[in-house]
């Protein structure tokens, strides 16, 4: 409403009779919907805050948040780097022992790998028949409600539920990520194929192209690019996601993380960190770093 | 498509073409080497690598009619691939892919997901109050959150902001934060602050000040800086300039990301009581422990319900916004 407003009072034309500071004092005031806002707004806060209430800290607070600190500040480095008795970083430099920081890091990473690739391959038989510019109306429907279930039910519940099924060990990691990928990744497929320019493929059917060359030429070009980029922006989720998984004993960093929180042994929480962290920046930028590249053709 | 493609690879010089080309084959190599060990799968998984890389170092030089030569580079296309299919071989040996459980145990997924399909409706009672918990904790998390992350994304967008030192602390820092998994950070905050809704409310409020701060120092870094530098050069402090230059055009944006970041946070606090940190995350994981499908199946019907809802709102306000 405002920014109408706005347009208006710009529209007038320089030597207009019109007087722009009385237009500007009886602009159309929208205060009645405004405060509507801000009380329904600050209604909700105030019905949220009665039941989340601080009650002080826990009885370890201080130590905890002291330990946590202390873990960022002096992480053990031995389950980073091979050292040598002094202390001393030896080769092969990094530890690669199974125990060690990079080992989980990499299988982490292979979980991601794995299901995202898995994910991007299912999605996309399944949002080719949830797009209803290919499919009739209802068929898209029945696969859009699909799709939605499999976004609603939240990757810990698919990972607790495949566990029953693989046991708790990486590749449950990997089967779960391969499901829950494919309701974002389908979402975006969709938008991707929606925005197909058709008008190439009315041009290519008048150049005599047949079927297979359609597809090859008109929407192959078209839709690959955006698949990819979908594919890798998941990837980069994925792996946040997958430090997750560990917790509830799907593979990756997160068991052993989840294990030295509640053990309380701070300097090895402080190492897993840092790698998680090193790690995520890696992939945030390759990620943005590929899709720009993808986005500029 | 392709065409352009390569005379923007043929502008790279050679050097460069064949370090890149080197890097990626030493990486696929590495990765078959290392995860399978020296097996004949792994050598031969090398071998086109090598051959692949040698592929894409080729160049063919063609003799036009008017006597003029063009070089066309050899493509990176299959050097990419058989760089994929290394790294997927790695991760498969790294995780224990094994296709043949899910073959063999799939049933029991499906004697599982049955169960979730027939919710227990008896249930209903007990899950509203958590669901209610995980709504509030979201609500509260989005509005602190985006809240402060408003000054922040301020200081840490370019434009607005002249002192690259503080710009760069932010964002490093934002980074930092946004690299920290939801679930840890409210492990944290179960640990410090005791169990309960505070303790997700916290890990709610600091995954939501990353998050929209990263979103909003990237719209406010692409406003019309125009009204704003009128505004200073009448005499206004940065902070007027700013409130009345900038805030009408960031407003809509900043309001749509609040609403974006409530539809994710619902998601979100959903999971949170895994680690103890209030809402359904607790249910769920009491009825997956007593192997209670069906009462799952109502926790997570409950849950589709109201996030359906909350994102059909949602839409149809950032709809109304843009």
């Amino acid at each position: 409403m405002e920014k109408q407003t706005k347009v208006q009072n710009n529209a007038l034309p320089r030597d207009s009779k019109v007087d722009i500071l009385a237009t500007y004092l009886t602009r159309p005031r929208l205060w009645w919907l405004y405060t509507l806002i801000v009380l329904i707004i600050f209604a909700l806060i105030s019905w949220s805050g009665s039941t989340v209430q601080y009650k002080g800290l826990a009885n370890k607070g201080v130590e905890v948040a002291k330990g946590i600190w202390n873990g960022l500040v002096s992480p053990d480095r031995s389950l980073l780097f091979t050292l040598n008795e002094e202390g001393a970083i030896v080769s092969p430099f990094i530890n690669v022992t199974p125990e060690g920081v990079p080992y989980q890091l990499l299988q982490t990473v292979a979980i991601a790998v794995l299901g995202t690739l898995i994910g991007g391959v299912l999605a996309i038989p399944f949002s080719f028949l949830a797009c209803d510019k290919i499919v009739p109306k209802w068929v898209a429907l029945i696969f859009n409600v699909f799709i939605l279930l499999i976004r609603t039910i939240p990757s810990l519940v698919w990972a607790l539920v495949w566990i029953r099924v693989t046991g708790p060990n990486a590749f449950c990691g990997v089967v779960t990520q391969s499901v829950c990928s494919i309701g974002m990744i389908c979402k975006m497929y969709i938008t991707a194929i929606e925005d197909i320019d058709t008008r190439i493929l009315e041009s290519l059917d008048a150049a005599g192209c047949n079927g297979f060359q359609k597809i090859r030429y008109g929407m192959l070009p078209q839709i690959i690019p955006n698949f990819i980029s979908t594919v890798i922006y998941r990837f980069d989720i994925n792996v946040k996601d997958a430090t997750t998984l560990g917790i509830v004993g799907a593979g990756g960093i997160g068991a052993a993380l989840i294990q030295c929180i509640t053990s309380s042994r701070w300097s090895m929480v402080g190492s897993y960190l840092f790698g998680m962290i090193l790690l995520m920046i890696v992939i945030e930028l390759f990620s943005t770093y590929v899709r720009q590249k993808l986005a500029r053709g | 498509m392709s065409k352009t493609k390569q005379k923007d690879a043929s502008g790279k010089s050679l050097a460069s073409r064949v370090i890149g080309a080197v890097i990626m084959a030493a990486a696929g190599v590495f990765c078959a080497l290392a995860a399978l060990g020296v097996t004949p799968v792994s050598i031969v998984l090398s071998a086109l690598t090598v051959c692949a890389a040698l592929h894409a170092l080729h160049t063919r030089t063609m003799k036009l009619k008017n006597g003029k030569s063009v070089v066309q580079p050899g493509s990176n296309g299959l050097l990419i691939g058989m760089l994929l299919v290394d790294i997927v071989a790695a991760s498969a040996v790294l995780t224990g892919f094994d296709f043949g459980i899910i073959m063999k145990r799939g049933n029991q997924f499906f004697v599982i997901l049955q169960q979730i399909f027939q919710p227990d409706f008896n249930y209903f009672p007990k899950v509203v109050d958590p669901l209610l918990d995980t709504i509030k904790m979201s609500i509260l998390g989005s509005v602190i959150g985006a809240t402060l992350a408003l000054p922040v994304s301020v200081i840490a967008s370019t434009n607005i902001n002249r002192s690259g030192v503080t710009v760069w602390a932010q964002r490093i820092l934002l980074m930092i934060i946004r690299t920290l998994p939801t679930l840890v950070i409210a492990k944290f905050a179960a640990l410090i602050f005791g169990l309960g809704t505070f303790a997700g409310t916290v890990a709610i409020v600091i995954f939501t000040f990353g998050v929209v701060s990263k979103m909003m120092y990237e719209s406010i870094e692409t406003i019309d800086m125009g009204a704003f530098e009128a505004m200073e050069s009448f005499g206004a402090n940065k902070f007027q300039s700013f409130w009345s230059a900038c805030m009408p055009q960031i407003l809509p944006t900043y309001l749509s990301y609040c609403l974006y970041a409530l539809e994710m946070n619902i998601r979100a606090a959903a999971i949170l009581g895994y680690v103890g940190a209030g809402g359904l995350g607790l249910l769920m994981d009491e009825r997956i422990g007593w192997r209670d499908y069906r009462g799952l199946g109502m926790v997570l019907l409950a849950l589709f319900v109201v996030v359906l809802i909350i994102e059909q709102t949602s839409q149809y306000l950032r709809k109304k916004l843009s």
